[in-house]
């Protein structure tokens, strides 16, 4: 008995050993579904070990002494796997795959015409992020200048605003969470470009868009910057600073869960001691002041984050200059203001391949403005003479804007998707001009859809739409949107973008007459980007119809139009020399438009044939200090004498040239002491700049008199602007954002 | 009849002696391979090897754990796109993980990772990844206080940043030391545990005295 058992486990073990022992050959080939050989695919006889990898010819070959039908995987990074059964007997067994490629965010193309991303951390190639704007030599921290060292964007000193592609500034509109912001800048003062109101350190991500953006946003002909505010802070923090021109303190306290934030800042701004030292053109009789609070809570939910953001500011200030007309009268300007912003979002990503993102936001801007001709001892005076005491006025100005916005988006099949939702503004402006009132209210409603379409990793496709209706001239329209985006290259990409793009007209043109309709651009652009982990090059070509513009002699209506064409070139390198940060952006732009009093066609004031700025980063390790500088240049532009003829009720040209070009240096310097030195529990800024470094005399146009006779230039208060400023912080080791810059 | 059920036990047994010998003698092997790979084909090679035996054999956390770190290393040497390694790396660490949690050595691979998503463009992934990369070292000398190697990265790490940054030789010095200290005493779990790491640190000793 025992002996037979014996024999029974012997034959087990010499079977055992016979079935392991003739290996069987198994090769093959892996292509991808355009036939062409994949290089590297792991090719594996699924739960045993053995298996291969496919070489350059997408061949592999391995052997086994496995036995019997077994599967048989390849599966590759971004493929989709591909298992197989094969029967193992004694032959070699031959097998050939074929992968498809799986669409996904990170492979994928996105659509790019016409949109600057910035500081958006999942892609490395971004443009701009908000310690970029700040390090900018020449903009002070303020978004706006700091945005126009790139393509597109004009370099305009006497206005606020972004001038975009031959648009003038009211035609770029910004948006913080997706809602619109009313008063993106400080209120206008003739001929004096004033800052915007938000810092660059409020957002996470910046979009600019210099044309052919998302059905998601309207109402601007040009431009939309998108602006997305930070979520939670890394950890709680007080701050500080003291400057030239302003002290500020502020708290951001972070919840021991993580869970929530809230913070306060408030910020002071007097230019009196300034004033003292740097002399200005203008005898400003009421210093300008800034008070601003800010306050901010975030909170997160369960898969998303609700995060409130409001500041109340005001300002003052008055400016005395000569009149044109008479050496013996002053014009006197004079400004108060109150703002109060107050923007609510809820994002939420709600389950199922469902995301929501809503929006509220109020707010309203006081200005209380006067202007008066003034005699050499600075008393009011009336001159008896009608077209200069017709320049006298009181304005007082209520500008109210609520707005809510719901975004749903849904994932379809892979990572292409939908978004639809819609928008709703009330708009309430009274002005109280020279004692007559004007009133104007608008209900502004939009619905609007887009589809995220990736056909393949290398090609995607937007498509949108939007639906707008504007009470106050009670018309409605339908904005078409489409880009597409191919993938040339591992790096590289083109892109093709057409959209249509309404805009109300402005309420000065509405306080005449509400009998207009829409003023109506039409984009059409090309692109292609080159990037690498810390290179960019970008190089677009654009063509912008401007249709229905708002002309407002011989009378008002929206027979104006004209179009705008160019190319623009973006170069950013942060590789070639360590530590050396710079980009090159050139925008080249031909423009025509008749508008408001135009009597024809004519390169407007705000456009410049020729752009081109250098912004260059240094930081010297050893020193703990960065030095920037940038170079901004600009061809002439053009200015006209509208003259207006009381017999023909027309304007004529009286009188036309171009300026000097726009040439501007700018330098900063900053340093950071206590970079690296953990232990120290204060963390030092020290920022010096100065503006137009070579005190290159700027004209940005010309007034002139009213007979047409003499004509004065259009400069800035000074030439230069000096910046010494200390900022503190306690609590956040900055370091981490200094050698975030300059690894 | 008992004889039988008792024979079959012990092929059984022996089939389960072979299998692991099997597992021992291929991880051995393959260890060997990625000695001797020196160009990307070749160690990509042995990474797949890492993964299929770590794929057949579910619950044994080193083929996974190699496949991780060769992958971390061919990020760092640029053998292919360091951002998709670096990835690939990450997916493939989750799966060790998954068989072996709170692993010190699993947790040095996370850091290594981390490092490497962090190279490839320090100014905007600064604050995420270099975080996390020391917030795994610190979480991989918790899991296990004898362990040398999160100490070498953190020397490694220390000394490759510039001092003005908190950095260079006087601040990798202690942690290259206790690397060191570790080594002397340290013994691998079993012959297919991990070893490496002393070369990496001896340098760093020499050139900060």
């Amino acid at each position: 008995m025992v002996c037979k058992k014996l024999v029974w486990v012997a034959f087990l073990f010499i079977s055992f050993i016979i079935t392991s022992n003739a290996q069987v050959k198994v090769n093959g080939l892996v292509k991808d579904n355009r036939g062409r050989p994949l290089k590297g695919v792991s090719i594996s006889l699924k739960n045993t070990y053995d298996g291969g990898i496919t070489d350059s010819l997408g061949k592999f070959s391995f052997k086994t002494y496995e036995k019997g039908k077994l599967t048989i995987e390849a599966t590759f990074v971004n493929y989709k796997s591909a298992p197989q059964t094969i029967e193992l007997v004694k032959e070699p067994v031959s097998v050939t795959f074929i992968m498809k490629e799986l669409v996904n965010e990170l492979a994928a193309v996105t659509v790019t015409a016409g949109s600057f991303e910035a500081g958006d951390k999942k892609r490395a190639a971004t443009v701009m992020s908000s310690l970029d704007m700040v390090t900018t030599a020449g903009s002070n921290g303020d978004i706006t200048a700091a945005l126009k060292t790139l393509p597109g964007a004009q370099q305009i000193g006497d206005q606020e605003g972004l001038f975009v592609r031959g648009g003038a500034g009211y035609e770029t509109k910004q948006f913080i969470d997706g809602t619109l912001v009313n008063n993106p800048y400080y209120t206008s003062v003739p001929d004096l470009a004033q800052r915007g109101r938000f810092s660059p350190f409020l957002f996470k991500g910046t979009v600019f868009t210099t044309g052919g953006y998302s059905a998601l946003y309207g109402q601007a002909l040009s431009s939309a910057l998108i602006l997305e505010s930070i979520d939670l802070p890394e950890r709680s923090e007080a701050d500080a600073s003291i400057s030239s021109v302003f002290v500020g303190a502020g708290l951001q306290h972070l919840g021991k869960s993580k869970k929530s934030s809230y913070g306060i800042n408030y910020g002071y701004t007097n230019l009196l001691p300034y004033f003292k030292v740097v002399k200005q053109r203008p005898d400003y009789f009421t210093i300008p002041e800034f008070h601003s609070f800010e306050g901010n809570f975030r909170i997160k939910t369960k898969k998303g984050i609700i995060k409130y953001y409001g500041t109340l500011a005001h300002n003052q200030l008055g400016i005395r200059r000569p009149n044109i007309d008479s050496s013996t009268i002053k014009n006197a300007f004079g400004l108060k203001n109150t703002n109060w912003y107050n923007n609510l979002s809820w994002r939420e990503d709600l389950g199922n391949r469902w995301k929501m993102n809503l929006g509220l936001s109020y707010s309203t801007n006081l200005d209380n403005i006067n202007q008066h001709l003034q005699d050499l001892q600075n008393n009011n005076v009336t001159t008896g003479i009608g077209f200069l005491d017709t320049t006298n006025f009181t304005l007082d100005s209520r500008q109210d804007l609520s707005q809510v916005k719901a975004v749903f988006e849904k994932k379809l099949s892979g990572i292409s998707a939908i978004r639809f939702g819609g928008e709703y503004w009330y708009a309430y402006n009274k002005n109280n001009y020279n004692h007559y009132d004007y009133l104007l209210k608008d209900q502004y409603k939009a619905l609007f859809a887009e589809s995220d379409v990736y056909l393949t990793n290398a090609l995607a496709a937007k498509i949108g739409a939007r639906f707008e209706h504007s009470s106050i001239i009670n018309k409605a329209n339908i904005a078409p949107r489409v880009s597409i985006a191919y993938k040339t290259g591992k790096e590289a990409q083109m892109s093709l973008a057409y959209g249509v793009f309404y805009q109300k007209p402005e309420n000065l043109q509405l306080q005449y007459t509400t009998n207009l309709g829409y003023t109506k651009a039409t984009h059409y652009i090309a692109n292609y980007i080159k990037t690498t982990n810390a290179r960019t090059f970008r190089v677009e070509a654009f063509y912008k119809q401007y249709q229905d513009l708002v002309k407002t002699n011989p009378v008002y209506n929206n027979d104006g139009d004209g179009f705008a064409q160019g190319i623009e070139i973006f170069w950013r390198d942060k590789k070639t020399i360590k530590d050396f940060d710079y980009w090159v952006s050139y925008s080249y732009l031909d423009t025509k438009r008749n508008y408001l009093n135009f009597p024809e066609k004519l390169q407007p004031s705000f456009a410049a044939t020729h752009t081109a700025s250098i912004v260059a980063k240094k930081f010297i390790t050893k020193w703990k200090t960065g030095f920037n500088a940038t170079y901004s240049y600009a061809t002439g532009r053009p200015y006209y004498n509208l003259a207006y003829s009381n017999t023909t009720n027309k304007y004529t040209i009286s009188d036309s040239g171009y300026t000097t070009p726009y040439s501007s240096l700018g330098f900063s310097v900053n340093w950071l002491p206590n970079l690296g030195l953990q232990k120290k529990k204060t963390f030092i800024v020290l920022v010096a700049s100065v503006t137009n470094a070579l005190n290159y005399n700027l004209i940005y146009g010309y007034n002139y008199s009213n007979n047409g006779l003499i004509k004065q230039p259009i400069r800035p208060a000074a030439n230069q602007f000096f910046f010494i400023g200390c900022f503190l912080s306690w609590g956040v080791d900055r370091s981490q954002d200094a050698i975030n810059n300059n690894l | 009849m008992k004889q039988i059920i008792f024979g079959l036990f012990i092929i059984i047994a022996l089939q389960t002696q072979a299998q692991s010998d099997k597992y021992t003698s291929a991880m051995v092997a393959a260890l060997s391979e990625l000695k001797d790979a020196k160009v990307a084909d070749d160690i990509n090679a042995v990474a797949a090897k890492f993964i299929r035996i770590g794929d057949a054999e579910k619950n044994q956390w080193l083929p996974y754990y190699y496949a991780a770190l060769t992958k971390a290393r061919m990020s760092f040497m640029h053998f292919g796109n360091p951002d998709d390694l670096a990835d690939e790396a990450n997916t493939i660490i989750a799966k060790a993980e998954a068989i072996s949690a709170n692993n010190s050595e699993i947790l040095c691979v996370k850091s290594m990772i981390s490092s490497c998503k962090l190279l490839v463009d320090p100014q905007s992934r600064w604050q995420e990844y270099g975080a996390k990369s020391n917030q795994f070292i610190a979480q991989s000398k918790a899991a296990d206080s004898t362990n040398p190697r999160p100490w070498v990265l953190e020397a490694m790490g220390l000394k490759n940043m510039p001092e003005q940054f908190g950095g260079g030789c006087k601040r990798a010095k202690p942690s290259a030391e206790k690397a060191e200290a570790l080594y002397s005493i340290f013994k691998a779990a079993s012959e297919l545990a991990p070893t490496w790491g002393k070369d990496l640190v001896d340098p760093i000793i020499a050139e900060c005295k």
